[in-house]
């Protein structure tokens, strides 16, 4: 029967079952090495550190603790294997072992998905769907360019840089080792790669698979670590070129430390991307947009739609939408296939979290999250919105990598442009119009390196992806990605 | 001439409020729906609730008293080996058949739907459609399955289908109306939401998609758009208008990502016979196949469920 | 002591829309290996099989233009490990024909890794041929390349297997789809290829493989109206007259390679533009 407030009701009424995806199929060590020269060998220090699902917060495995010894001998054996086999190898040969990588990755898309599920958090059906797809696509990608660079590149001869020292997060851990070793080896470069110390797992199992696929030694180094580890690759002068993606604070660190060297890096770093509705939207495919834009994965993207700006005229319908729409989200054990939402990363991302929903309200905001029952272990965020938040709010300005979202009106075209670029990132935004020439303006005034009209955390191996201002500096995917990981010269 | 009941309740809505709608967008919701995994407990819930939504179809031009009665048979002893399983919602017949599955169903707590309108093209007179409804009402249908004309609202001529379903209303007098779209004629998801708003407010009990006789029949592109115009009508209005997708869904899998979709979309209140049909003649068995396979754990053949 | 076992011969059939057909006219002519002992009896495809050929390619078009980039990329890889698989037969069948063992060898290695080169650019060409152009008016310009349709190959005759696989590629890369004619002196190759397609998810119709005598077909694969380029890689000039000509009855994008040499440097993203329209969308760019 209709309610005084034509509401709908979610709550109780048919629930789904438990569906949970099996974990019986994979393998995980109780212990990694390092993965050095084609070997897991143990780490210099001899020490370990645990790798826990933040589900559950129980140990899945313990990994290295790189230290500077270990990195010197991972850069050591990258240059030889640069200087060595890797170096001269023709191209073609060096893209066909390049899509033995990607086919393995197809082969085991399975183990790799349920394993950065429960290293990482994030719902199966993200791991399995977008994840470890992407990823294999990646390579399968990037394989194609190894023997094409003439073609990338009019009039300029193109010749790798030699070697290459990764960093990663951990909000698409398998993902991001794919957007770094990829394109590095397609353009005849050596990786030595640090996966983020919460999720570490994905790389080591990407590292099996580099073996079988038998690449020379050497040639892909994975070493596990915190941030030391991660300073140690960055300063090390036989690093030819850094490539790091992470937060702003930490790449701002890197280029500092980088100035007088001579090595090339790119920088992915973080954003607070606006996304913008308007009247003339295709209104219920623009909610959807806007949760996919700051809830799946957590909201631990980087490029996530975390501003929200709706055209004042259809703003109580856009809110009361996505108030409905949020209380079909189910926040659960990332195990389950139903899950939409799974656990925040770690204890301390959670604790950042929680502390901008304080500061939210302190400033006055009203916030509201959606009602659905969380587990009692583990760390767990539900899908949250402010309003009454204004551009001076910290909440508007500053990155909470979390499923928060803060939402603001506008009235005119001009108005929504001017607060989505003002901001010192610039990493990606949204535009939602059912109107396409509103679409080529918006795409041609939004200072953002993404632009996504009518869509939103869109990827593509083959499309370029990378920031203005603050979110970084280069470009990684597509033709234009290949420019973080060659030197150009003369025919 | 004083206005009756029906004309007073109606409004020809503004449709330059009607939204877009992107279809890239509507596929990606939907494919969203079909990952949802249900299992165990939830499964035989949904595919019980699946059972009670079924209009049992047969609208052939081959169709005999005999044949009628066979589905109706069937209606009321779906699977007599499986003791506790709901019965359908309705058998659904042309109008000549009616009287045949009144008498069938004597005592049965199961409605009489008949398709009415110069069904399946309504390419016919205003007059011609009329009596059509008249003729099955009287002869004991309780729900009326009507078509638009969608070639009148193709050419923009809203106000005559909106006209037609208002007086096509009015005849059904307590019969309750399912208004056709023929989702597979109009092209476009655009057009599919805007005939949904005209129906709903031209008084449709029910919006239904396609009568099943040509290709695309329902897709859960089209059912998702529909159901979100009735939410947005809910909305404003507070009048619940039920949804049925008709033709193509012949499998209990397909049968519960819709049943997600809807539970997901409108909420519990709509997770009922009253508010949501599959127009369907095929689906009955595989439903009773999969509740099969569920209490014994073994895979089933056909050929331990009755064909009509 | 054991008697021999009787090996059974394989009968050469034509390749048209996912399927083997015999040719329709149930002509043949007989394959004869260097000492004159004849090998197989090839189907002497007629005019009709290649009307056949072209409809089945046609109803094929749309869906495999429509397919992703990557898909494309995919089917390629995957043709490549399916001859990979099959490198022995494919070498011992080049001997057959007349090659050295060295060769063949060569040749069916180079055919391999030929495919994986235009896998890898089945989702790139676009992006280093299309282009967003600076239009002084406020609008957003661009051009995007889309395959031109129906392409008819004549295969090179001295070429059996890399230069039948070496036009191919490149065509079915770019979303076209092909009827082949295979070489006439050495044509067991490329029926052989006709089931490394069948093996390798390539969709019926996509690509259509037809052996047979040239003078017969040349005409056949110039004239016919519902196809939209035509490539020859052999002849004489009067040949090749006699090809530009019929073309242009449609106006049939005319693509001569009949001075190439497949087992050299003959693989380059050219030749996937060759059979690629160019399309120029403008659009406002305003509020």
């Amino acid at each position: 029967m209709a309610t005084p407030e034509n509401k709908l009701a979610f709550d109780g009424g048919w629930a789904y079952d438990p569906a949970p995806e099996s974990t019986d199929h994979i393998r995980i060590e109780s212990r990694y090495g390092l993965f050095i020269n084609g070997d897991f060998v143990k780490p210099e220090s001899g020490k370990y550190f645990d790798t826990i699902n933040p589900a559950n917060e129980e140990k899945l495995s313990r990994v290295a603790d790189a230290n500077q010894a270990d990195v010197d001998k991972a850069v050591a054996a990258a240059r030889a294997a640069y200087r060595g086999p890797w170096g001269r190898m023709k191209p073609a040969e060096r893209g066909k072992y390049i899509y033995r990588i990607a086919r393995i990755m197809q082969e085991r898309a399975r183990e790799f998905s349920v394993i950065e599920s429960l290293d990482g958090g994030k719902p199966i059906r993200e791991s399995r769907d977008v994840d470890v797809p992407l990823a294999a696509a990646h390579f399968f990608y990037y394989a194609g360019w190894a023997d094409k660079l003439d073609y990338a590149f009019p009039g300029r001869k193109a010749k790798p840089l030699g070697v290459a020292g990764q960093i990663i997060p951990w909000n698409f851990p398998l993902l991001m080792a794919a957007w770094k070793i990829a394109p590095a080896l397609a353009c005849g470069n050596t990786v030595v790669l640090k996966p983020a110390e919460t999720t570490p797992l994905t790389a080591l199992k990407l590292a099996e698979a580099i073996a079988d696929a038998g690449l020379p030694p050497g040639v892909v180094n994975i070493v596990t670590g915190a941030g030391a580890t991660g300073a140690a690759i960055v300063e090390h002068p036989d690093v030819d070129k850094v490539a790091f993606t992470g937060s702003t604070n930490v790449g701002r660190m890197i280029q500092k430390k980088l100035a007088g060297t001579n090595k090339k890096y790119t920088l992915e770093l973080g954003g607070k991307a606006a996304n913008i509705v308007f009247a003339d939207a295709a209104i219920d495919q623009a909610v959807e947009g806007i949760v996919n834009g700051i809830f799946f994965n957590q909201g631990h993207v980087c490029c996530a739609g975390s501003r929200l700006f709706v055209q004042e005229s259809v703003a109580d319908e856009v809110i009361a939408k996505l108030k409905d729409r949020m209380e079909t989200l189910i926040v659960g054990d990332p195990l389950d296939k139903n899950t939409d939402i799974g656990a925040i990363n770690s204890s301390m991302q959670l604790k950042k979290i929680q502390s901008y929903l304080k500061i939210g309200q302190s400033e006055g905001a009203t916030m509201h999250q959606s009602s659905c029952s969380v587990p009692k272990k583990g760390y767990w965020c539900r899908p949250t919105i402010f309003t009454g938040v204004s551009q001076s709010s910290r909440v508007v300005q500053e990155e909470i990598f979390g499923p928060v979202l803060a939402i603001q009106t506008f009235r005119r075209y001009d108005e929504a442009l001017v607060k989505a670029n003002n901001t010192p990132y610039g990493l990606s935004g949204g535009v939602w119009t059912d109107k396409g020439s509103k679409i080529f303006k918006m795409t041609q005034d939004l200072r953002a390196g993404v632009v996504w009209a009518n869509t939103f955390n869109k990827f593509d191996p083959t499309s370029p992806f990378g920031g203005y201002k603050e979110s970084g500096v280069g470009r990684e995917g597509g033709l234009h990605g290949l420019d973080a990981y060659v030197k150009l010269g003369a025919r | 001439m004083a206005l009756s009941a029906v004309r007073k309740s109606v409004r020809f809505p503004d449709l330059s409020k009607v939204p877009a709608v992107d279809e890239v967008g509507v596929d990606e919701r939907v494919a969203r729906f079909q990952t949802r995994s249900i299992k165990k407990a939830s499964k035989v819930e949904a595919l019980k609730l699946v059972l009670s939504m079924i209009d049992l179809t047969t609208l052939e031009g081959q169709d005999t008293p005999g044949k009628v009665r066979q589905l109706c048979q069937k209606a009321i002893h779906l699977h007599d080996a499986m003791p506790g399983l709901p019965h359908v919602a309705a058998v659904c017949v042309y109008p000549t058949m009616v009287s045949v599955a009144k008498e069938a169903l004597a005592g049965h707590d199961i409605n009489i739907a008949s398709v009415a309108t110069a069904f399946p093209s309504g390419m016919s007179t205003l007059k011609v459609k009329l009596d059509d409804t008249r003729m099955a009402v009287k002869a004991g249908a309780t729900e009326i399955d009507m078509v638009i004309s969608r070639g009148r609202f193709l050419a923009g001529d809203y106000r005559y289908v909106f006209d037609e379903i208002v007086a096509v209303k009015e005849a059904c007098g307590d019969a309750h109306l399912k208004v056709i779209l023929e989702t597979g004629e109009l092209g476009t998801l655009d057009k599919v939401r805007k005939a949904s708003v005209l129906a709903m407010h031209a008084g449709a009990d029910f919006i239904k998609t396609s009568t099943g006789k040509i290709q695309p029949a329902a897709t859960m592109q089209v059912t998702l758009t529909m159901l979100q115009a009735i939410r947005d009508f809910y909305r404003d209005t507070g009048k619940m208008i039920g949804m049925k997708p008709a033709g193509g869904i012949a499998t209990s899998k397909l049968a519960i990502h819709y049943l997600v979709m809807l539970h997901e979309t409108l909420g519990n209140a709509w997770m009922t016979p009253e508010r949501f049909r599959f127009g369907a003649s095929s689906l009955a068995n595989d439903v009773l196949m999969q509740l099969m396979k569920q209490s014994t754990g073994v895979y089933q053949s056909a050929d331990y469920f009755s064909k009509d | 002591m054991a008697s021999k076992r009787i090996a059974v011969a394989k009968t050469y059939k034509i390749y048209i829309g996912g399927k083997f057909p015999r040719t329709e006219s149930g002509r043949y002519f007989a394959h004869k290996d260097k000492k004159g002992n004849v090998v197989a009896n090839m189907c002497r495809g007629s005019r009709k099989d290649f009307r056949n050929a072209v409809v089945a390619a046609r109803n094929a078009e749309a869906g495999w233009a429509r397919a992703s980039a990557y898909l494309r990329g995919q089917i390629l890889y995957r043709i490549a490990e399916m001859l990979e698989g099959r490198r022995e037969q494919f070498i011992a069948e080049l001997v057959l024909q007349g090659a050295t063992q060295k060769a063949a060898e060569k040749e069916v290695d180079q055919s391999i890794d030929r495919l994986i080169y235009y896998a890898g650019w089945a989702d790139k060409y676009q992006q280093v041929f299309s282009a967003v152009n600076p239009v002084s008016s406020s609008h957003f310009n661009f051009s995007v390349l889309e395959p031109t349709g129906v392409v008819s190959i004549l295969a090179p005759d001295n070429s059996g297997l890399l230069g039948l696989i070496g036009n191919v590629a490149p065509v079915i890369a770019g979303g076209n789809t092909c009827v082949v004619l295979a070489s006439e002196s050495k044509p067991l190759s490329a029926v052989s290829f006709a089931e490394v397609l069948h093996a390798s998810d390539v969709p019926g119709g996509v690509v259509n493989i037809l052996t047979g005598f040239r003078s017969e077909l040349t005409e056949q694969f110039a004239s016919h109206m519902d196809v939209n380029a035509v490539i020859y890689c052999d002849g004489s000039k009067a040949v090749a007259k006699s090809v530009q000509t019929l073309a242009a009855d449609n106006i049939k994008r005319v693509i001569a390679r009949d001075r190439v040499d497949w087992s050299g440097d003959a693989e380059n993203p050219y030749l996937i533009r060759d059979t690629q329209e160019v399309k120029t969308t403008w659009h406002p760019i305003g509020s």
